[in-house]
């Protein structure tokens, strides 16, 4: 099981490399399009960036499912198992 | 009588600095722009061509990082000089009706850069690493689309795309959506970010580039008997045009009127330039007539002017034919001496050249002019800039383009 606090931080990198977001604001409980404001092709961008980052697969069907930071984080760390 | 349309905002961002009032400085001093390029690839690809003229001022030092990620190296530039233009005409707080908002942007050649860096990482990466935004970013009109959006611009955001004559065609697309009576404003411009090992080894092949490199900045040389090729100059130019009582209704300034602008084309050659300049000088009079200008109005012409030793000649043979006694009165300034050739967006930077040399009466510099070839007798402006005077007086851009494209604009003193 990977460190959540560590992916959290590196897809916190991920986030602001594409929005401009500040880090702090990626935090678990924010949702990507709600409190984010991130569209469509900016979560796939970020999906392919992740799964460089942390050398893991998220399926093109699986990205719908990750509404929270937070879902993408246990996603992540799972899939590093 | 055609409604008349005035320029009340200029933006650059060229080889010469990070905006007009640098750029413009620049050109009156007489500055060279190419420098020897300092990346990696030159070497690595063994470039027969070593140096181009790149932009003074590096996009990403003016825009943020996630516009930088999100758009092409030319589509940043040309949001650069747009923001410019917009911010000069003092538009920023202004509430415009977007409907009645028009963009007209140019491009030669549109995301190269971005077409390519994909293609590198699908061969290295695989298909899962190109970026979704890789289409929006490489397709030819995204700088129009994305300065529609950045300016709330709902009449059409319009992109001219014919080589070398596309900055001033999409002047001329502009003029057109005024005239028409669809638009009251019109962002317009070109860019162009094209310095990358391809299009430098593609024109180095053609032997259309100059292979000056040891000595860069002598390179560009415009009716120069040693003249042997143009610079790759990358940049944008952005203006700013609406129709007279637009501009008067809120109070703005005002640098030139544009009087007229026609487009033609030779279908005479792919790439070759008319020998005789028959598509030039149609262009020249049309735009001419469109200005309801004689030709004893012009009393200054930025050149399209490449230093390519076969196409500087037929521009001199069309001005010849349109203005005849009257040409010995006509200063001639070839901007690319300095800047470099900015493919698509060269016409439109020249036309903020020629509207700021109408609006402070002085035509900007020819630099590396030694030895001017006695084909071409024109009054070239070199050594220090020329006072154009007082009156009332026409400036002439002119921009032609592979693929036999003529563009000419002819701007009318304020």
């Amino acid at each position: 099981m990977a460190d959540k606090n560590a992916i959290l931080a590196g897809l916190a990198e991920i986030v602001e490399e594409e929005t401009g977001l500040e880090t702090d604001e990626v935090q678990l409980d924010k949702s990507f399009t709600e409190d984010l404001d991130i569209d469509s092709i900016s979560m796939m961008t970020i999906v392919v960036n992740a799964e460089e980052k942390f050398d893991v697969k998220i399926p093109d069907e699986e990205v719908k499912n990750l509404t929270t930071v937070g879902d993408a984080v246990d996603y992540i760390s799972n899939a590093a198992g | 009588m055609s409604k008349r349309l005035v320029i009340t905002g200029l933006g650059a961002t060229t080889p010469l600095g990070g905006d007009v009032t640098s750029t413009w400085d620049a050109a009156l001093a007489g500055t060279a722009g190419a420098k020897t390029l300092e990346h990696d690839w030159v070497e690595q690809y063994q470039l027969p061509v070593t140096f181009a003229a790149e932009v003074a001022v590096e996009p990403a030092q003016v825009i943020s990082r996630p516009e930088t990620r999100r758009m092409d190296r030319s589509t940043q530039l040309g949001m650069i000089a747009a923001r410019e233009a917009w911010a000069d005409a003092g538009l920023t707080d202004v509430e415009l009706d977007g409907e009645r908002l028009g963009v007209s942007f140019a491009t030669g050649i549109g995301g190269v850069w971005t077409l390519l860096d994909s293609w590198d990482t699908l061969r290295e990466k695989g298909p899962r690493r190109v970026l979704p935004m890789t289409v929006p970013m490489l397709m030819p009109n995204g700088a129009s689309g994305a300065i529609s959006l950045a300016f709330g611009a709902q009449a059409g955001a319009r992109t001219a795309v014919s080589a070398c004559a596309s900055g001033v065609e999409a002047l001329i697309m502009a003029m057109d959506m005024l005239r028409a009576g669809d638009v009251d404003v019109v962002l317009a411009g070109g860019t162009e970010a094209a310095i990358h090992p391809l299009p430098l080894a593609a024109f180095a092949n053609m032997q259309a580039l100059s292979r000056r490199n040891d000595d860069p900045g002598a390179a560009s040389r415009p009716y120069d008997v040693d003249r042997d090729g143009f610079v790759m100059g990358e940049g944008a130019g952005a203006l700013i045009i609406e129709t007279q009582e637009h501009a008067e209704a809120r109070g703005a300034a005002v640098y030139a009127e544009l009087a007229g602008g026609a487009v033609t084309s030779d279908a005479h050659h792919l790439t070759a330039p008319d020998p005789e300049g028959r598509g030039a000088t149609r262009a020249l009079r049309r735009a001419l007539l469109s200005a309801e200008a004689s030709e004893e109005d012009v009393t200054h012409v930025n050149a399209h002017a490449t230093s390519t030793p076969l196409g500087d000649v037929p521009e001199y043979t069309a001005m010849k034919a349109v203005f005849g006694a009257h040409l010995d009165s006509v200063c001639v300034s070839a901007t690319k001496s300095q800047t470099g050739h900015l493919l698509g967006a060269a016409g439109a930077v020249e036309s903020v050249l020629t509207v700021k040399a109408l609006a402070d009466r002085k035509a900007p510099v020819t630099i590396n002019l030694e030895n001017q070839d006695p084909k071409i007798p024109l009054d070239v402006v070199s050594g220090s800039p020329r006072d154009l005077g007082s009156g009332q007086q026409v400036g002439i851009c002119s921009s032609f383009g592979f693929g036999g494209h003529n563009a000419v604009a002819a701007f009318r003193s304020a």
